[in-house]
């Protein structure tokens, strides 16, 4: 079914790469990786990170005190770039604040203040005082200091399907605006870096102790990156557009891509049918591409399926590492940059390709000019997204 | 603001004290005395029984509830997409990996990392029926069960297909426990449709409005039964659709948001279990 396009009016993305969208495309074109040696944890662990740098020094502001934690002050610091606060400000005084929706994803949220929690236990067995705060000790803590900090009233959802998250976030605000239950949505997400997801990956022997190399033909795991963005979608406007997505389940593995990727075809497919594009339209995908050996080569052979030769696909986690919940938003930013710069961004970290991959697969930047693009976002639990985007409305 | 409708074709619901709608429905009638706590853990039938035994908590919860509803309402599992809402996800993996993380994190388990999602009940509910129909996972902190009906409600108005709604919260441990006040397993779930079926039990009218609402309680002696668990606020719409009289119920949305509902029997359903 063909969706009614909705313009993304604003939008923003921090990452290590870079705070903000003009910081980020200058990183693309100078292929500036933002992966550095894990300094993160307390105790060493081998592997590169992507890292937001300051936010050790970047407290809330006093009357957000109550949010206060790693995840919201990125959140925080995404929300001050590109003018994105005032954008929405200037559409709550258009719409009201009741009228538009904050659907955010995130994986882990605040789970880093419960960890900080448990390491400073007093001899009571209690938190320390200044971290009795219920809520960054739940995982709504995004949505509810974002909707707080923008001072929105409408429908308000975190979303936590691993990887896909704020892929999806798009997903559910497009049914809200579609049902009349809100005029604008902010998407988007946050996820930070914390103890359980460098461990968790780690026990998982799923991270590289080098900056990932996604689809090289040596590629041995992903770099875990922290990162927030955020868009605003609205009926109309003079942005690039939200064309449709694709959204389905492998029921396969908790933690393993389907071998056939039937998942992800369906939702390839899903998201090309509700923008009512042909494969052959795609000029660009960015692909999920997190340099696991499965995902990489299972996602490459569905890209190599179901699309011409023509049409350029790349993972940008080289720049960015593996934001998790945050990597759908990043993703769809940096997807969004390409169209409305016509740069097809390589594959960073990529020297030599798996010769498994298709044609589409592209290493190195290509300056094009981009109509239509995809963002795949594949995440545990067999959760696949895939989102379409037009540089502008099609006819 | 706006709404729209749906039929509410099969019910899941499970806690110590009502364990399975067939027993619950009379107890939240105040027809039969609710049963002494349920020793032991939802059966989750759906699981194979080393799966079972492995499984955590918030897994076992949302499968039994959401298999009984779609056993109810005569859907196969496998077409339906579906709705996974829990307030606060896996407590008891959250206090594992904190704990774990404070004292050695290099002894971190692999599975239970990955079982530590949120939307884990929701990655297992679709690998045991082979359902490739997407999912979601969300929370809204105090305004998850409303959020998760009006997300479900939302999806089947757009999408014009039925929707399974599974929301669920289990009881804290450790030091979270202090800041994460649930208590108890509790767990509902519902198959809703567009249309009128055979399979149809009550009407569902919606609506979504601005301002400050008072969300619908059950009668004291129900809202006893599972007291203290995250997502207690749903058994005003379970004792609803166990009276199989015509309620209007609230749900809040967010402070000044609420959804609205009215539950109407359908004329001629079974009023059997």
């Amino acid at each position: 079914m063909r969706l009614a396009p909705l313009n993304i009016t604003a939008y923003t993305a921090t990452c290590a790469a870079g705070a903000g969208r003009a910081a980020l495309l200058q990183a693309l074109r100078a292929r500036a990786s933002g992966l550095t040696p894990n300094d993160f944890t307390a105790t060493p662990l081998a592997t590169s990170i992507g890292r937001v740098p300051q936010l050790e020094q970047q407290p809330l502001p006093g009357e957000f005190a109550m949010w206060e934690c790693r995840n919201n002050r990125l959140a925080w610091q995404g929300l001050a770039q590109d003018g994105f606060r005032e954008r929405v400000a200037a559409a709550r005084a258009r719409y009201g604040a009741g009228r538009i929706a904050v659907v955010l994803g995130t994986s882990t949220s605040s789970i880093g203040a419960t960890e900080e929690g448990y390491r400073r236990l007093g001899s009571d067995g209690q938190y320390p005082p200044e971290l009795r705060r219920p809520i960054v000790h739940t995982p709504h803590s995004l949505g509810d200091f974002v909707q707080r900090a923008l001072g929105l009233e409408g429908v308000c959802a975190t979303v936590a399907t691993a990887c896909s998250s704020s892929a999806k976030a798009f997903a559910h605000a497009e049914r809200l605006i579609r049902m009349q239950l809100a005029d604008a949505a902010v998407v988007g997400g946050t996820d930070s870096l914390c103890g359980s997801v460098l461990y968790g990956f780690n026990s998982l022997e799923l991270t590289s102790r080098e900056p990932c190399r996604p689809f090289d033909v040596r590629r041995d795991g992903i770099s875990l990156g922290e990162a927030a963005g955020f868009a605003l979608l609205e009926r109309a406007g003079e942005g690039p557009w939200l064309l449709g997505y694709g959204e389905s389940s492998d029921a396969h593995h908790m933690s393993s891509p389907h071998p056939q990727g039937v998942g992800a075809r369906l939702a390839l497919e899903a998201a090309l049918s509700s923008a009512a594009l042909p494969a052959q339209a795609i000029d660009y995908i960015n692909l999920h591409g997190t340099a696991s050996r499965k995902n990489d080569e299972i996602e490459g052979a569905v890209v190599a399926e179901l699309f011409p030769a023509r049409t350029r696909a790349s993972s940008t986690k080289g720049w960015t590492g593996h934001t998790l919940g945050a990597a759908g938003i990043v993703e769809a930013v940096i997807t969004l940059l390409a169209l409305e710069h016509a740069l097809a961004p390589g594959t960073l970290n990529c020297r030599e390709l798996d010769p498994a991959c298709g044609p589409q697969i592209l290493r190195d930047n290509e300056e094009r000019a981009l109509e239509f693009a995809l963002s795949n976002s594949f995440g545990f639990g067999g959760s696949n997204c895939v989102l379409a985007f037009g540089r502008s409305r099609p006819h | 603001m706006t709404g729209g409708s749906a039929y509410v074709e099969g019910i899941g619901l499970w806690s110590p004290r009502l364990p399975g709608w067939e027993a619950a429905r009379a107890t939240l009638r105040g027809e039969a005395l609710a049963p002494a706590p349920a020793a032991g853990r939802p059966a989750a039938a759906l699981l194979p029984p080393t799966e079972r035994r492995r499984a955590p908590d918030a897994v076992l919860i949302a499968l039994e509830v959401a298999s009984n509803a779609c056993a109810m309402a005569q859907r196969d599992p496998k077409t339906l997409a579906s709705v996974f809402a829990s307030t606060y996800g896996d407590l008891v993996i959250s206090d594992y990996m904190c704990a774990t993380l404070a004292d050695n994190p290099a002894l971190i388990s692999p599975t239970k990392f990955h079982n530590s999602v949120h939307n884990a009940p929701a990655g297992y509910w679709t690998i045991a029926t082979g359902a490739l129909a997407p999912y979601t996972a969300l929370t809204a902190y105090r305004y998850t069960f409303g959020t998760a009906l009006l997300t479900s409600l939302t999806q089947l108005a757009s999408d014009t297909a039925p929707v399974l709604c599974v929301a669920y919260d289990i009881e804290a441990r450790g030091p979270l426990a202090t800041m994460a006040d649930s208590r108890g397993l509790l767990g509902v779930a519902l198959v809703l449709a567009p249309e009128r079926t055979a399979a149809s039990r009550a009407r569902l009218a919606w609506q979504v409005r601005c301002g400050e609402a008072r969300d619908s309680v059950p009668r004291a002696q129900n809202a006893a039964l599972a007291a203290g668990n995250a997502m207690a606020g749903c058994l005003a719409l379970a004792e609803a659709l166990a009276d199989a009289l015509p309620r209007q119920l609230v749900q809040s949305l967010a402070p000044r948001l609420a959804i609205e509902l009215s539950v109407v029997p359908v004329a001629g359903a079974s009023t059997a279990p």
